[in-house]
């Protein structure tokens, strides 16, 4: 009788109406899709986009020079380089990273005692030329103070978990 | 021997060793803060507690001895525990304990990776505070340009403390306070007065005492370790170099019981600052008056035509005091085969040669332990040799040791019974007369020491025959071979000297020394100078004559220089050097030249090249089997020479017999941080110049 379920099925078109029936749902659903340069996704507090070197709220920058980060990075990316400062305390004079190196695995902010260097939500800052992918010192410094309220509220907002 | 179980492990054991070496016999760790195999015993951090079984509470393992531990009942060895849990636990509670006032900073801590308290704290240490008590701050301590201190950070181990008081010989340490309000101090406020002083960086197990000049710059797991030997002076310290991309960042030592044990001066530690400045990094040519930077080819082209237009007897050879035994070796086969007779490697003169034996430290630096009387003659051993003489020091701490001296009266760190600054003294002692001579007579194992003060003087060759007397009349030359005792020593302080001495670079038949040279150069009967190095002499005498500088740095020679052919330093390029005891040691190329710079026996072979009278040696592994074929000493690293005995005729024959003047002696060393090119490029060499000899410390007004 098989032959009678087929000829059935396609004298009432049930799989055109089928069709038409998951069209018309997802017609009526919201859209999955943003407008994405106006509209943006939510991110989780996890995160892991651009760099940035934080200060303390009285404008000291927090890194230490301890030089973990430089030595857990996998890909290599970071450089360092430290000296006494004037009032004696441990300071870098170079801090690189190789943004193009970097593969974003956030062991460089696990690694750091003093939440210096943080992985924050920016994930825009494609560049034209590999130079500009060069993070220094000061790009990363200007970064913290750039995206301090938003990296700070993630970290609040993580914390509970760690 | 006494038998001893550790860990079920059953060990036999000399009966004065600590239960802690004897475990480590046995193959079990034990931590320690305040043990140290070369420091007197202090027990007072007890970390090393172990089990005895019989004892009631758990025992300092360094502080027992394994003849005093009782046997058991049937008279079976001690048995001690090192594993069990009330190890563990007493373990954990020391630490707890050290761990109370240690501030948190291992990430701004310069000991951080290679700390002691560090990686014990893994092993024993409990992850949260249990106290909520005010953590004790100390103030910091000043203690000059080398050490950084960090008090708060300090254990009171006292390794420091037993250091200067034991090894350096100057009690400027000490604890003051009791309990919680111990602190270790200088009492002034000022650095040692040693020159082993930074030692104690090396001693600290954690971060209170640091490097200053290393502050900061970088961390244990970034750097490069090399094994090599220090140049600075002649005892040939065995070090290790660590280096981080093309920089040498600092020296350590590397322990070798012959040698240096494991201490190394402050000169050869803090001298790295000095690689990095004042460098030749490129070949020079003179022209106009001026230096201009050059290519090799000109620079080759410039030597090779200059040397081929002098007649040989007019061109000379001056092998400094920083450089291995290669490229020594190859400049007197290159002289060779021009045909050139003055050559000489005794920049400052002294009338050393011949015999080996004759100018070799042959007791060895580690037999003199075992001497019971020394006579130094005009030698400061203190800034000539330091370790050597942290030697002469350990071995009057040990045992009975009668030490004189003729020469200025300087502060040894030991006693000295002094005969006088003119060597008068020496004549009479030679002569057979007085208590000296019969100090030395008596004594089982006697020994001289004369230095280059001494031998460097007009009159050097009668006093090193005076010397060599006074050691064949005294009984100091036993006989040849193993175990043989030679007490006739000679204190070289050029790292290079004994391998240029016996790789033969002297002035052949009819040649001129290095007096003789610049009296010709500054007559224009020598017309080219080659100096390998050499920056000791006095420049202004050579004259007019054309000067060809191989070196590493700008210093004397270079400034003086016609062409400057860039070598590279002691921390750059493979090398053997002989240390004073005739002792064949391998440096290792920690980093490459700088720049344009080559390695020095490189250059002399494509000078030889140049000439069209090529070297046969292609690459260093040719010229070590040359070296060793025509010198068969360099054949053995890491071996004295020892005695080779000889009869009163033999040493009759060393030196020259002949009136010795009573002119009085002037020690070599007149500033021990800037004895070299290298030394005098450093910062913080010249920093402690500044500080420690041209303005000594104060003293506190008593």
């Amino acid at each position: 009788m098989a032959w009678l379920d087929r000829s059935a099925r396609a004298i009432f078109l049930t799989d055109f109406i089928g069709g038409f029936v998951v069209g018309m749902k997802y017609f009526f659903k919201p859209k999955a899709t943003i407008n994405y340069p106006f509209e943006k996704g939510p991110l989780s507090p996890r995160f892991r986009g651009e760099h940035a070197l934080r200060r303390y709220a009285n404008g000291e920058e927090r890194c230490i020079a301890c030089k973990l980060c430089e030595a857990i990075c996998p890909a290599q990316a970071i450089t360092i380089e430290a000296e006494p400062r004037d009032d004696g305390s441990r300071r870098t004079t170079r801090y690189d990273i190789d943004m193009l190196k970097c593969i974003y695995c956030g062991f460089c902010q696990e690694a750091c005692p003093v939440d210096a260097i943080v992985e924050g939500p920016n994930f825009e800052f494609a560049a034209e030329t590999r130079e500009e992918l060069m993070y220094d010192k000061d790009k990363l410094l200007a970064n913290g103070d750039r995206w301090e309220r938003e990296i700070a509220r993630n970290l609040e907002l993580d914390a509970p978990y760690r | 021997m006494t038998k001893i179980i550790v860990d079920g492990v059953e060990v036999d054991v000399p009966g004065d060793y600590s239960l802690l070496q004897a475990a480590e016999a046995a193959g079990a760790e034990i931590p320690r803060f305040c043990f140290h195999e070369r420091l007197s015993i202090a027990g007072n951090c007890r970390m090393c507690l172990v089990e005895v079984k019989g004892a009631p509470k758990p025992v300092a393992s360094c502080a027992q001895q394994v003849r005093d531990q009782r046997p058991g009942p049937n008279g079976e060895p001690a048995v001690v525990i090192t594993n069990s849990a009330v190890v563990k636990k007493a373990r954990e509670g020391v630490m707890e304990f050290l761990l109370l006032n240690h501030p948190l900073d291992c990430p701004i801590c310069d000991q951080g990776g290679e700390c002691d308290l560090q990686d014990q704290a893994m092993g024993y240490g409990i992850d949260e505070a249990r106290t909520r008590e005010f953590r004790r701050a100390v103030t910091d301590k000043n203690m000059g340009p080398l050490v950084k201190t960090v008090m708060t950070r300090c254990i009171q181990c006292t390794r420091c403390v037993r250091f200067a008081a034991e090894v350096a010989g100057v009690d400027e340490i000490g604890g003051i306070g009791r309990g919680e309000d111990m602190e270790i101090t200088t009492y002034l406020e000022k650095s040692l007065t040693s020159e082993l002083s930074a030692n104690i960086i090396d001693l600290c197990p954690v971060g209170a005492l640091t490097s200053k000049p290393y502050a900061f710059v970088a961390r244990p797991w970034e750097l490069r370790k090399t094994e090599s030997i220090d140049a600075m002076d002649a005892v040939g310290s065995n070090i290790r170099v660590d280096a981080r991309g093309a920089e040498v960042l600092r020296v350590l030592p590397r322990v070798n019981d012959d040698v240096n044990e494991e201490w190394i001066s402050d000169k050869t530690r803090f001298v790295v600052d000095g690689l990095g400045r004042q460098r030749l990094d490129k070949p020079y040519i003179r022209q106009n008056g001026k230096l201009r930077p050059a290519t090799w080819d000109e620079a080759l082209a410039a030597v090779a035509l200059r040397l081929k237009n002098t007649a040989s007897d007019k061109i000379a050879a001056i092998a400094g005091d920083l450089v291995s035994a290669e490229p020594v070796k190859a400049l007197k086969d290159l002289m060779a085969s021009l045909g050139v007779a003055n050559i000489d490697c005794r920049q400052d003169g002294a009338k050393l040669g011949g015999a080996r034996a004759s100018y070799l430290f042959n007791t060895t630096i580690s037999g003199i332990e075992d001497a019971d009387a020394i006579l130094l003659v005009g030698t400061n051993p203190r800034w000539e040799a330091p370790l050597v003489n942290s030697r002469i020091r350990k071995a009057w701490l040990r045992h009975p040791l009668k030490i004189a001296r003729i020469g200025a009266p300087v502060d040894l760190t030991y006693d000295v019974t002094e005969l006088g600054e003119d060597f008068g003294a020496l004549a009479k002692i030679a002569a057979g007369e007085g208590d000296a001579f019969k100090a030395l007579k008596d004594a089982k194992h006697p020994m001289l020491i004369v230095g280059q003060g001494a031998l460097s003087r007009p009159d050097g060759a009668a006093i090193l025959n005076a010397c060599a007397r006074i050691a064949a009349a005294t009984g100091m030359i036993g006989p040849a071979g193993e175990g043989g005792w030679n007490g006739f020593n000679v204190l070289h302080t050029a790292a290079a000297r004994v391998g240029a001495l016996d790789i033969g670079f002297l002035p052949g038949e009819g040649g001129r020394d290095v007096a003789g040279i610049l009296d010709g150069a500054s007559r224009g009967e020598i017309e080219t100078v080659w100096l390998l190095g050499a920056d000791e002499i006095d420049m202004a005498k050579l004259g007019g004559a054309f000067v060809i500088y191989q070196g590493s740095h700008g210093d004397a020679g270079a400034h003086r220089a016609d062409v400057i052919l860039p070598g590279a330093a002691y921390t750059e390029e493979p090398g053997l050097f002989v240390n004073t005891e005739g002792r064949v040691q391998a440096a290792n190329r920690a980093v490459y030249p700088p720049g344009e710079a080559r390695e020095n026996w490189k250059i002399v072979r494509a000078v030889s090249g140049a000439l069209g009278k090529p070297l046969p040696y292609d690459d260093i592994a040719a010229l070590r089997t040359k070296l060793a074929a025509d010198v068969p000493s360099f054949a053995t690293l890491d071996v004295p020479a020892g005695s080779t005995g000889g009869d009163a005729a033999t040493w009759e024959a060393v030196g020259k017999a002949g009136e010795i003047s009573s002119a009085p002696l002037i020690y070599p060393i007149t500033d021990f941080y800037l004895t070299n090119p290298i030394a005098r490029a450093s910062r913080t060499m010249a920093e402690c110049s500044r500080l420690f000899v041209a303005a000594p410390a104060v003293q506190a007004a008593e």
